[in-house]
């Protein structure tokens, strides 16, 4: 033993050039987890935490007490959604890469936590995304057409050229804002629950973060007024394992798992298989029966892998292996929906390409359709004295005062040009942070 | 000597004073291993190892009260919030602890802590990469608040900051990481390595905390600008074709009121720039400065150059920015009054 203190700097088990190395994510087998009453006491479900919740086995075969038992249409649903996140994310990539929008942040391998959550809750229940849940967008029927018009800041945009992109909103499908900062929302859906039970309603809330926001305060707000006043609320952690170029450990990941922060507030911690549509549903079912008969808050860890980088501005392969995903043991969301779909004789592989090359076509029909709004190179454009509304609910003199003079001042300037924007480009290093 | 943007010269001030005194620890989101979102800290981990410059949590309550901490048992922490915009979980521990330590417990206990952040726009940054809060932490009696706006003064600046026995917070014009941007979007983006200020030396200097410098000499009207704005302010000054006298205010808070009303008392005009938005913004306290003591020089009213008063809008980025047209009519218009 040594006699005196000494610092510990986590260490991720793999950097550049290293072989990755997955061994600290313990697995329980599909099935092996039972699922007890969903009024069980915190206390005596405090192994979901410690263990795996997993539905799907290795041959794709759904096992187990946690199996939501879906129709076969309603997983064709699902993929279709995962299929359409991924595409999604993908075209907005490349549109970000020609300098068509500034910044873009994909979900790719985590479709299934936004897909499932969306489906197991129901549509009169209040969402608080982060910055990686667009497939709650898709469940809840957003067109992508307005998804885009956001990331484009155009004429069409529901921010109003206010957000960066991805940052959405959606009133009427009950999805609050998604803020640049990180974890603000959690301890906000917390209170919206708690206005739900003060009201005597119905209706549950969800909050998302990453793992490594999870060390910010407002984490454990939201955690500490969940329990004490028993919220219907499901608080999900979505654990990707990286926040930008630091691993889960730095968030506190090395000695538990996330979901066992819950027990340590007297709420319940499941920890989920996070690329097993079937299970992830499964337990958004349990918390939400929970949440709705009065049982309090759920605090769901779901294990999963961020497959791609950060965001636009990130570049993975300077912190952590390029083939590291490929050995991430719980395998891709929608591969594994898929081949349970086929083991079930209610897909096929011909299917699933002709499915694929649908949804491609829908895709870049929504994006032509949105970039006839306006993109960052081409207009048509917000007119810039909008900028002065809904600072206040009614405009202010001084902010009245100051839209005139803008609008003087572009009386007396040339309109802006296409050089601005290609400059604009090159200098274009904005960075988000990682939950 | 060597040319270096600002960013090299963050990092070599960080460099130096890692090497120089043992007390010094750089902690921050991402700013180890991978270097620093902006690369300021790039390197420093690899040299001086992963207990003098920390990996953290993504908490920046956690951080600055971790600094606090840590500067009350000997160290000299230098803290990276990757953006200003994300320094507001850490507000009640700069303001209620790190700022007033020193005064409530009668100079027994006392935090040397530098926070360094990256702030303001012009990179499509939206409303939660591009603020400007220098203002709201002025306000706040017991910290030392300085913005460089050049690799010679960011590097010389942050090493006294470091040096400094009282906490400061840095803010890093990120708009000039790489160049001397004069506000222009359309024009190439020009290096530091044309301008006489991106000649930095590589050894160790100290820039005073609470000097303020005349960029640019001239007769006519006094320009007040720092970070961005200085060199926004030039470009407005060639614009207006006046013979202005631009400061570089350089040190916010405290604030150097000789150099500033010396050059407003000569010229008998002012004009004010910053880029954070105008209501109770750092010009308000420049203003009333000047107005206490240039009032029988004023040959016409101060004029504030801001940001408007609305968050910062991701589409309407230059329209927001106050760019050289809108400070050149504001030197346009103080000229003409009389």
């Amino acid at each position: 033993m040594a006699q005196r203190s000494r610092l510990h700097v986590p260490h991720p088990p793999a950097r550049p050039g290293d072989r990755p190395d997955f061994s600290y994510v313990s697995l329980s087998p599909a099935g092996a987890v039972p699922r007890p009453d969903a009024r069980a006491p915190a206390r005596e479900v405090e192994n979901l935490g410690r263990e795996l919740v997993r539905v799907l086995d290795e041959e794709g075969r759904a096992v187990g007490s946690w199996n939501p038992h879906l129709d076969p249409e309603e997983l064709q649903v699902a993929l279709r959604h995962m299929l359409l996140t991924r595409l999604l994310d993908e075209r907005m990539q490349r549109m970000q890469r020609q300098g068509r929008i500034s910044f873009y942040m994909k979900s790719t391998g985590e479709e299934a936590v936004s897909v499932a959550q969306g489906m197991a809750l129901q549509p009169g229940d209040m969402l608080f995304p982060s910055y990686r849940n667009q497939g709650l967008f898709i469940v809840r029927g957003l067109s992508l057409v307005d998804l885009m018009c956001q990331c484009l800041s155009n004429t069409r945009d529901m921010c109003r050229g206010r957000q960066m992109p991805i940052m959405y909103h959606w009133g009427a499908g009950n999805i609050f804002s998604i803020s640049g900062n990180l974890a603000t929302q959690f301890p906000q859906a917390v209170g919206w629950a708690m206005a739900a039970a003060l009201k005597g309603e119905d209706h549950i809330a969800a909050a998302w973060i990453g793992e490594g926001a999870s060390a910010e305060a407002d984490f454990h707000h939201g955690m500490t007024f969940a329990a004490v006043y028993q919220a219907p609320v499901i608080l999900n952690i979505v654990n990707n394992q990286w926040a930008i170029s630091t691993f889960q450990g730095f968030a506190g990941g090395e000695r538990r798992n996330f979901a066992e922060y819950g027990p340590g507030y007297g709420i319940p911690g499941i920890r989920v298989d996070g690329n097993d549509f079937l299970a992830v549903y499964g337990v958004t079912r349990w918390a939400a029966e929970r949440a709705r008969q009065s049982g309090g808050p759920t605090l769901i860890e779901h294990v999963t892998y961020r497959a791609g980088a950060h965001s636009t501005s990130d570049d993975p392969t300077r912190y952590r292996p390029k083939e590291e995903g490929a050995s991430w043991p719980l395998g891709d969301p929608i591969a594994r929906l898929k081949q349970h779909l086929i083991g079930l004789g209610e897909w096929s592989d011909e299917r699933h390409a002709a499915l694929e090359k649908q949804l491609e076509a829908h895709v870049l029909a929504c994006w032509k359709e949105a970039a006839g709004f306006g993109t960052l190179t081409e207009g048509p454009t917000l007119d810039p004295a909008t900028m002065f509304e809904d600072v206040f609910h009614e405009m202010p003199p001084h902010l009245v005062r100051q839209r005139e003079e803008l609008k003087h001042l572009a009386a007396a300037q040339p309109a802006k040009g296409s050089e601005e924007e290609k400059s604009l480009e090159r200098h274009s290093p904005a960075v988000a942070k990682e939950g | 000597m060597a040319n270096m943007n600002m960013v090299q010269a963050l990092n070599s001030a960080m460099d130096i004073m890692l090497e120089r005194d043992p007390r010094v620890v750089v902690l921050g989101e991402d700013i180890g291993y991978f270097g620093g979102v902006f690369r300021c800290t790039d390197g420093l981990q690899r040299k001086y190892g992963e207990h003098r410059v920390l990996d953290t949590p993504i908490a920046e309550g956690g951080i600055v009260a971790a600094a606090i901490g840590m500067g009350v048992n000997g160290l000299k922490p230098v803290a990276e919030i990757q953006f200003a915009d994300y320094i507001y979980p850490a507000f009640d521990q700069i303001v209620s602890e790190l700022a007033r330590l020193r005064y409530r417990t009668a100079g027994e206990f006392s935090a040397p802590v530098t926070i360094r952040t990256p702030c303001g726009g012009g990179i499509r940054g939206g409303q939660t990469h591009s603020q400007s809060p220098e203002g709201v932490f002025t306000h706040v009696c017991g910290i030392k608040v300085v913005m460089p706006s050049n690799p010679y003064d960011a590097k010389g600046l942050l090493i006294s900051s470091i040096e400094d026995e009282d906490p400061v917070v840095f803010f890093e014009p990120k708009r000039l990481y790489n160049g001397p941007f004069d506000g222009d979007p359309h024009k190439p983006a020009v290096p530091w390595s044309t301008h006489p200020k991106g000649a930095v030396p590589d050894g160790y200097y100290k820039v005073p905390l609470s000097k303020a410098e005349v960029v640019r000499p001239g007769k006519d009207v006094t320009v007040l600008a720092y970070g961005t704005m200085v060199h926004v302010a030039e470009a407005a000054v060639r614009l207006a074709q006046v013979d202005a006298e631009i400061v570089d205010v350089r040190a916010l808070a405290p604030l150097d009121t000789d150099t500033l009303c010396s050059s407003v008392c000569k010229t008998g005009r002012c004009v004010i720039v910053h880029e954070a938005t105008r209501f109770s913004g750092f010009g308000a306290e420049l203003a009333a400065t000047v107005q206490e003591e240039c009032f029988w020089h004023l040959e016409a009213p101060i004029a504030r150059v801001t940001g408007w008063d609305t968050p910062y809008p991701h589409a309407f980025e230059w329209e927001y920015f106050p760019g050289p047209a809108r400070i050149a009519a504001a030197l346009t218009r103080v000229m003409e009054d009389r």
